[in-house]
């Protein structure tokens, strides 16, 4: 499985971001390889529009299985995802990328 | 000759100050009144009139066709709004978001992106004696409210004589809506209420005008409360002071029943005067 957490920074221990379309950084862990890939999404702050979609297309790149975020995509972003087959799971946006993909595996977090 | 009602803060009475004026001069002349507020019209709301014509508003989207689309991805690079992804083996459109400029469907090498009418809004035409109302609105989840404005601008200038007086509705703040509503406006009156809120956003809403090299004049509404600073602010800066609309509670009470003021109320009718003869006298000396 190919993960990929919105966060605020790029390490197991940063905060998770729990925006979506505006999230600073993507952290993605792949659990077969058990490599890291990060990507620096902070030039989103200057879109005024569109931010969910632009994310989400960016995140369609990456050929990700698994999308763990805090207050789940908004309905464009949705669209992307749902055309995508991404699995999403939401309510992460106060814990720790570590804490999150650790509740992801417990089956803690909410598929959205 | 076109007037157009604005103000920086949304809530100063736009709506209140565009239905009592239109009303109060049909009673003398011909006035098209037209809500230019698309995203939430509410002039409609005081004034009783008969429907005599409606039609649907669209705008240009684009549309992917599949069969010689090579993925280039060149849509989306050209979009400024985000609104054509290409995700891995489609290009998808987000209506919403699209501005209906044609970048992509224009520049497409394939031809794979043709342009089709998506309904955004109506415009309804209502009639009361020397008063004809014209109102667009947005239909739900759309938010590209300038095309609307600007369809329904046309709908006005191709409908009725030049000389006709129009008052127009504008929309609150100072951002695209706004612009479009007021830059081929004659004059325009900025209506504020004497509170710091009212004085700070109506700064901004006299630098845009200044901006747009427009005529325009300051009327308060709600005079009597908050300070003295908006007054102040217009003759220090040599703005014309057209009008103050007293703060009453009978004004409100009939405000939210849907009810004009100047009927009841002597002291708004005074000042609707002292607007009208404002403008007819801006008029005369334009020839408009």
């Amino acid at each position: 499985m190919k993960i990929l957490l919105t966060a605020k920074g790029i390490e197991w221990d940063s905060k998770m971001d729990p925006r979506f379309g505006r999230t600073e950084f993507f952290f993605i862990y792949d659990e077969e390889t058990e490599k890291i890939e990060t990507y620096d999404n902070r030039a989103i702050a200057n879109e005024a529009h569109g931010a969910g979609p632009k994310t989400a297309q960016k995140m369609s790149e990456y050929n990700i299985n698994v999308l763990i975020t805090g207050n789940g995509p908004g309905g464009n972003a949705a669209a992307v995802v749902n055309q995508t087959g991404i699995k999403v799971f939401i309510g992460a946006g106060e814990m720790t990328v570590k804490e999150a993909y650790n509740a992801y595996k417990n089956g803690d977090l909410k598929e959205f | 000759m076109k007037i157009a009602i604005a103000s920086g803060k949304g809530g100063t009475g736009k709506t209140t100050l565009s239905t009592n004026l239109a009303s109060f001069w049909a009673e003398k002349t011909t006035i098209v009144l037209t809500d230019l507020d698309v995203e939430e019209p509410n002039s409609g709301l005081f004034i009783e009139g008969k429907k005599v014509h409606q039609e649907n508003k669209f705008k240009m989207i684009p549309k992917w066709e599949k069969t010689d689309c090579i993925l280039c991805g060149n849509c989306q690079k050209v979009c400024n709004f985000n609104a054509v992804m290409k995700l891995g083996e489609m290009i998808m459109v987000f209506p919403e978001l699209c501005h209906g400029c044609y970048a992509c469907s224009e520049l497409c090498p394939t031809k794979s992106l043709p342009m089709i009418p998506k309904k955004m809004g109506e415009l309804k035409y209502f009639k009361s004696d020397n008063l004809d109302f014209i109102e667009s609105k947005l239909i739900i989840g759309e938010e590209q409210a300038v095309s609307l404005i600007k369809q329904t601008l046309d709908y006005v200038n191709n409908n009725f004589p030049k000389n006709t007086i129009k008052i127009f509705d504008a929309p609150p703040g100072t951002s695209c809506p706004v612009i479009e509503a007021t830059k081929d406006a004659d004059l325009i009156l900025l209506v504020t209420e004497p509170t710091p809120f009212g004085l700070h956003d109506l700064k901004l809403a006299v630098d845009t005008m200044r901006k747009l090299k427009k005529n325009f004049g300051i009327i308060i509404n709600r005079f009597g409360i908050g300070d003295n600073k908006v007054e102040k602010y217009c003759s220090e800066n040599k703005i014309p002071f057209i009008a103050k609309i007293p703060n009453m509670r009978k004004i409100a009470e009939l405000y939210s029943t849907g009810n004009l003021l100047y009927k009841e109320i002597p002291e708004v009718k005074v000042q609707l005067e002292n607007i009208i003869t404002f403008i007819s006298k801006y008029q005369q000396e334009n020839a408009l």
